[in-house]
């Protein structure tokens, strides 16, 4: 873990939350309800951290628990976050013309 | 850096969230966002499954599991009218997963001995925003699904209370940050953020619960990006600042329709002190119609335009409402709805219903674009909506809700309300608009009194 800060990271940060205003912006309001949906499947990629730390061969028990806990939840919200997501999607229609 | 091929992978893992959000902007490229949305996230497990120190895979294999067991019926069961109470949940599990994270890292920086870090300042700030998320976002479930109460919950000092309380986390999560190894720090520092998080949303009523749902996905994803920070990992912050962004643009749109401040939604008990002061009041004369009556106005009528709001949903009357939408347009009126950016329990919620019950989405007007032209409107009629149609947020600047932006449906040539009684809304505020010449009360369950009038339009063979 990094025990200095890095401005590299804020760079990264500042950018990515200036790219994210700019689409979220461009969203029509017809879909903020999937689009919520659908960024808080994007963020279960924390799914990533937590594989980390269960999947590491020396961690304790809390460790393992924890880590357990928090993939298991992280996927919960990845899975039905994208299905849901897909749902909602599928019902918004253009009428005939 | 480590493994190239690591790396690879969660750049383009990245560029698929990033993609995902540029589809997600038009309802016929929208799906395709969520395929390359999952693309994305496959490919950001599949490396982190590569990383050389990952080796457990049975227990990782086993919660991936666990997680989808649960994830899939929770996503295809889900009725569409619990939308808002499965997007809280999902804040609280997201939150929670990065909480625990911190929580273990926190304790490898513990047992490495390490002191002040960068890391532990990350750290630090991922768990309090983790772990408040999550109570936080809990309450609001409880709050959306009427576990509890919907109103908001006061007590004397409670802004004295919530400050000091914030206050000490902060202080904790310092000192933490500061000495990793304390075991008692810790413990007393995921106690006080989760209480923070209960109080935070106590105070919220559930008409201001579309902003609190953006402002705790903005949080959510701030706690990701700050995890990202604490473990150097650029695909974490970069998709928490996406969240982040999402959430918190989201929360300002909210506030923006409502014409008030994070500050008052977050601290306001907003609906408490009005419903007091409006309580009684001697009963003014109405003009009600019966359903016969009013289908008949509706199909005499060239343009209609259906505003929605909560009540509809509450009543489940979507599906009724679609029918007399093909209905009308069967007979030729043109039909429009007209959506508040707050109708509803949060942002969209109301398209998604009427989705659902099939009313094409180009029938779904925003506020500010069908405003211009209520004025050549035949007849407005109101389904569970009230104060977002109150012309008092317009004309009175002594309103609770003064300078609200409002679907100004007292221009319409004729207006129709349909309501259980003449008692007021969430807010508690009177409402002028069913006082007026051209109002028509039409009182009764919002779905019956649908249900009834498609059956009148059914039944009446000489349209026009």
């Amino acid at each position: 873990m990094p025990t200095a800060f890095d401005p590299d990271l804020l760079a990264v940060f500042v950018l990515a939350a200036f790219l994210g205003f700019q689409l979220i912006k461009r969203v029509s309001s017809l879909l903020h309800s999937p689009l919520m949906s659908l960024t808080n499947a994007i963020a279960a990629v924390a799914v990533v951290g937590a594989i980390i730390i269960l999947g590491e061969e020396h961690g304790g028990p809390l460790a393992k628990v924890l880590g357990f806990v928090a993939v298991t939840a992280a996927t919960v919200n990845l899975v039905s976050g994208f299905l849901i997501t897909d749902r909602m999607l599928k019902m918004f229609k253009k009428g005939p013309k | 850096m480590g493994n190239p091929l690591v790396e690879a992978a969660y750049l383009i893992a990245a560029v698929c969230f990033v993609l995902s959000l540029m589809w997600m902007s038009h309802p016929s490229t929208s799906r395709r966002g969520v395929w390359v949305g999952e693309a994305g996230m496959v490919l950001a497990i599949v490396g982190t499954l590569l990383l050389k120190q990952v080796v457990d895979y049975k227990l990782i294999g086993a919660a991936l599991l666990l997680g989808s067991a649960i994830g899939v019926p929770l996503a295809y069961l889900m009725p569409m009218t619990a939308i808002p109470q499965r997007t809280a949940l999902s804040h609280s599990l997201g939150a929670l997963a990065v909480a625990l994270i911190g929580v273990v890292e926190m304790t490898k920086l513990a047992a490495a001995g390490a002191p002040l870090s960068f890391a532990s300042v990350a750290l630090a700030f991922e768990m309090l925003l983790g772990f408040l998320t999550c109570t936080a976002s809990v309450l609001a479930f409880a709050k959306l699904q009427e576990l509890v109460t919907t109103r908001p919950m006061v007590f004397p000092g409670q802004k004295l209370v919530n400050l000091a309380v914030f206050v000490t986390a902060v202080g904790l999560a310092a000192a933490l940050a500061l000495h990793p190894q304390s075991g008692a720090l810790l413990i007393g520092f995921v106690g006080l953020a989760a209480v923070f998080g209960v109080l935070l949303v106590a105070p919220i009523g559930g008409a201001d619960m579309p902003t609190v749902i953006a402002l705790l996905n903005a949080y959510a994803g701030l706690a990701a990006s700050a995890m990202g920070f604490a473990l150097s990992n650029k695909l974490l912050i970069i998709t928490g600042a996406l969240d982040g962004a999402s959430g918190f643009i989201l929360a300002v749109i909210m506030c923006k329709a409502m014409n008030r401040s994070f500050a008052n939604v977050m601290f306001g008990g907003f609906g408490q002190v009005a419903a007091g002061a409006e309580g009684g009041g001697e009963a003014r004369p109405v003009r009600s119609a019966s359903q016969e009556d009013a289908a008949l106005m509706l199909e005499n009528s060239t343009s209609v335009v259906i505003v929605p709001g909560y009540g509809m949903a509450v009543a489940q009357a979507q599906h009724k409402v679609s029918e007399l939408y093909q209905a009308l347009s069967g007979k030729g009126v043109d039909v429009r709805f007209a959506i508040h950016p707050v109708a509803g329990r949060m942002p969209g919620h109301m398209n998604v219903l009427l989705a659902e019950a099939n009313v094409p989405y180009e029938k779904l007007i925003e506020m500010d674009e069908i405003n211009g032209d209520l004025a050549t409107t035949d007849v407005a009629l109101i389904i569970g909506a009230n104060d977002v149609v109150n012309p008092a947020a317009r004309d009175d600047p002594k309103s609770a809700i003064a300078g609200m932006p409002i679907i100004e449906v007292d221009k319409a040539k004729a207006v129709m309300v349909i309501k259980r009684s003449m008692k007021p809304g969430f807010a508690g505020i009177e409402n002028e608009l069913y006082y007026l010449d051209k109002t028509h009360m039409l009182f009764g369950d919002a779905k019956d009194f649908v249900a009834g009038m498609v059956k009148e339009l059914a039944g009446a063979k000489a349209g026009h």
